[in-house]
């Protein structure tokens, strides 16, 4: 399958979806397509290997979650990205997709506080337990102290 | 056995009553850094397995928006910090694209040379610590990673010669690279691939002829096709389970598409797989190291080369997100610039977070002892793992 092949079974599929680029195609879906949209990625355009999952803070634009996802033997690349709007931190989880999301996901609401509905072990990664606050949000700031102190 | 029919589980029929739950880690020597996983037992099997990372994190994503272009290079190489040389080129590769920074083709040239030693030296690493884990089987176990450790040298006084550093170069810089070859180098760096190429026969030797290694290696951590694409490992370990995909050669970067290189898949999806490929990628980094030295271009080694040290960059607007075969797979770097000095995100995919995820699906149904050679012939680097 080429790239053009793929972008036009896209948006024949996901009306709402804005694409973008060939290597890889960006996709921008909102986040009801989310899930929806990995099935059909990994069912019908074999896109079977997870690369990897992360998130953008946008300030007063809220979060995003980017995911790239690609098929190894057509050689196609798909990074895909959902806008959750301002002061909302839930996003439905691709756990059940793809076992790689897993830890992602976890990194993920480790550094931004992103709560991955149907995770099935949704805790920090990285930082301890006990860590207040999420790093990679745009108000935490490098130069304040943090808690916790030890 | 073949990958496909291995179950992600196996469930035992145990007739003791008491399960035991064992810590292993952090500072377990056989986890090649800082690494916990706590496995519950039944006897000497492992039933369940609990991985704890973390130890390493130095939050380089947050980092890498304090630093300008210019400066983070160096720090890039402290994420995968046995393959310093490939970490940067991550990094650098990323914000080329997005600036539309020409590279000037000797650089690109020179960018190959020090990536392909650089996983040279990094297989060499993984070889004599994996065999040193085994223990005792080896022929006292020590032997080879001393033999390796003497080879890896050779390559780190190389990159001395060349960077002034043995282990954290800051060679690559965004739009080329820092040095130029001193003379001599060409010739010193010759001689060391004829030396390196005559060593790997002799540990394949030492190594397949010891029923012991291939006891432990064999059949031992099959990771199935569907597992492997579906965790997103890559490199050796996603080779080693039938799948045919080396960036160098899927997604020729740099100057990739102009040297000839063969690229080893296994199906067999276990440890001696593994093994396997990157034996066979130790010869072949070897060959590519010849095909740049006997081709290597005039010209200078950067588009922007510094009046005193590293000129500053700006980079436009924009986003990219670069990959490159690292000794351990994917190691991408996810850019996003916003015009200023500094970029506003940065995402490190490393090669080696994906691959150790893999772990709590293959390791149940193992006894205590395989749990080390899986570790080991996985190649964790907890640089790279935690960042």
């Amino acid at each position: 399958m080429t790239p053009e092949q793929a972008s036009t079974r896209i948006s024949e599929r996901f009306g709402t979806a804005q694409i973008d680029g060939e290597s890889p195609i960006v996709v921008t879906l909102p986040p009801d397509a989310w899930f929806p949209f990995a099935q059909f990625a990994k069912d019908e355009l074999g896109c079977r290997y997870f690369s990897f999952l992360t998130a953008v803070d946008w300030k007063d634009l809220g979060l995003e979650v980017v995911v790239k996802i690609d098929n190894v033997d057509n050689n196609l690349s798909l990074l895909v990205k959902t806008r959750l709007g301002p002061d909302v931190s839930s996003c439905p989880s691709l756990t059940p997709l793809y076992r790689g999301a897993n830890w992602m996901e976890r990194e993920a609401y480790d550094m931004f506080g992103i709560t991955f509905e149907g995770h099935p072990d949704l805790r920090r990664i990285l930082l301890t337990d006990d860590w207040e606050g999420h790093p990679l949000l745009k108000s935490y700031a490098v130069d304040t102290p943090h808690p916790p102190y030890r | 056995m073949s990958p496909a029919a291995t179950p992600a589980r196996v469930e035992l029929d145990y007739a003791g009553s008491e399960r035991l739950t064992m810590n292993m880690g952090p500072q377990h020597p056989s986890a090649h850094g800082v690494f916990r996983a706590v496995l519950t037992l039944e006897g000497e099997t492992v039933i369940d397995v609990e991985a704890v990372i973390g130890y390493l994190h130095r939050c380089h994503e947050k980092l890498a928006e304090t630093l300008t272009y210019a400066q983070y290079p160096s720090i890039a190489s402290k994420t995968d910090y046995v393959a310093a040389m490939t970490s940067e080129f991550a990094y650098v590769r990323a914000a080329e694209t997005i600036g539309k920074i020409e590279v000037p083709k000797r650089a690109e040239y020179l960018r190959v040379l020090v990536s392909e030693l650089q996983r040279v030296a990094s297989h060499l690493l993984w070889l004599g610590t994996w065999c040193m884990d085994m223990g005792g089987a080896l022929g006292g176990g020590a032997t080879i990673f001393l033999y390796t450790i003497r080879e890896r040298e050779l390559i780190l006084d190389l990159f001395e010669s060349l960077v002034g550093a043995r282990l954290l170069y800051g060679f690559f810089q965004v739009g080329g690279v820092r040095y130029d070859l001193p003379d001599g180098w060409a010739t010193a760096c010759r001689e060391t691939v004829d030396v390196l190429e005559g060593r790997i026969s002799e540990y394949e030797r030492m190594l397949e002829d010891n029923p012991f290694f291939m006891a432990r290696a064999e059949g031992v951590g099959v990771i199935s096709r569907e597992l492997a694409e579906e965790v997103g490992i890559s490199g050796p370990l996603l080779r080693g389970s039938g799948v045919a995909y080396d960036l160098r050669r899927a997604d020729p970067y740099s100057a990739y598409a102009d040297f000839d290189f063969r690229v080893p898949v296994e199906s067999s999806g276990d440890c001696l797989a593994r093994y396997r490929v990157r034996m066979v990628e130790f010869r072949e980094s070897l060959k590519i190291v010849r095909q740049v030295l006997d081709t290597l271009p005039e010209g200078p080694v950067s588009s922007r080369p510094g009046l005193k040290s590293v000129a500053q960059t700006r980079i436009p607007q924009g986003e990219a997100y670069a990959r490159i075969e690292g000794p351990r797979g994917e190691v991408g770097c996810y850019l996003i610039a916003d015009g200023k000095a500094k970029p506003y995100r940065m995402k490190w995919r490393g090669a080696s977070f994906s691959n150790l995820a893999v772990l709590p699906h293959i390791i149940p149904g193992h006894k205590v002892s395989d749990v080390v050679a899986i570790m080991g012939s996985v190649d964790p680097v907890f640089g790279e793992v935690d960042r």
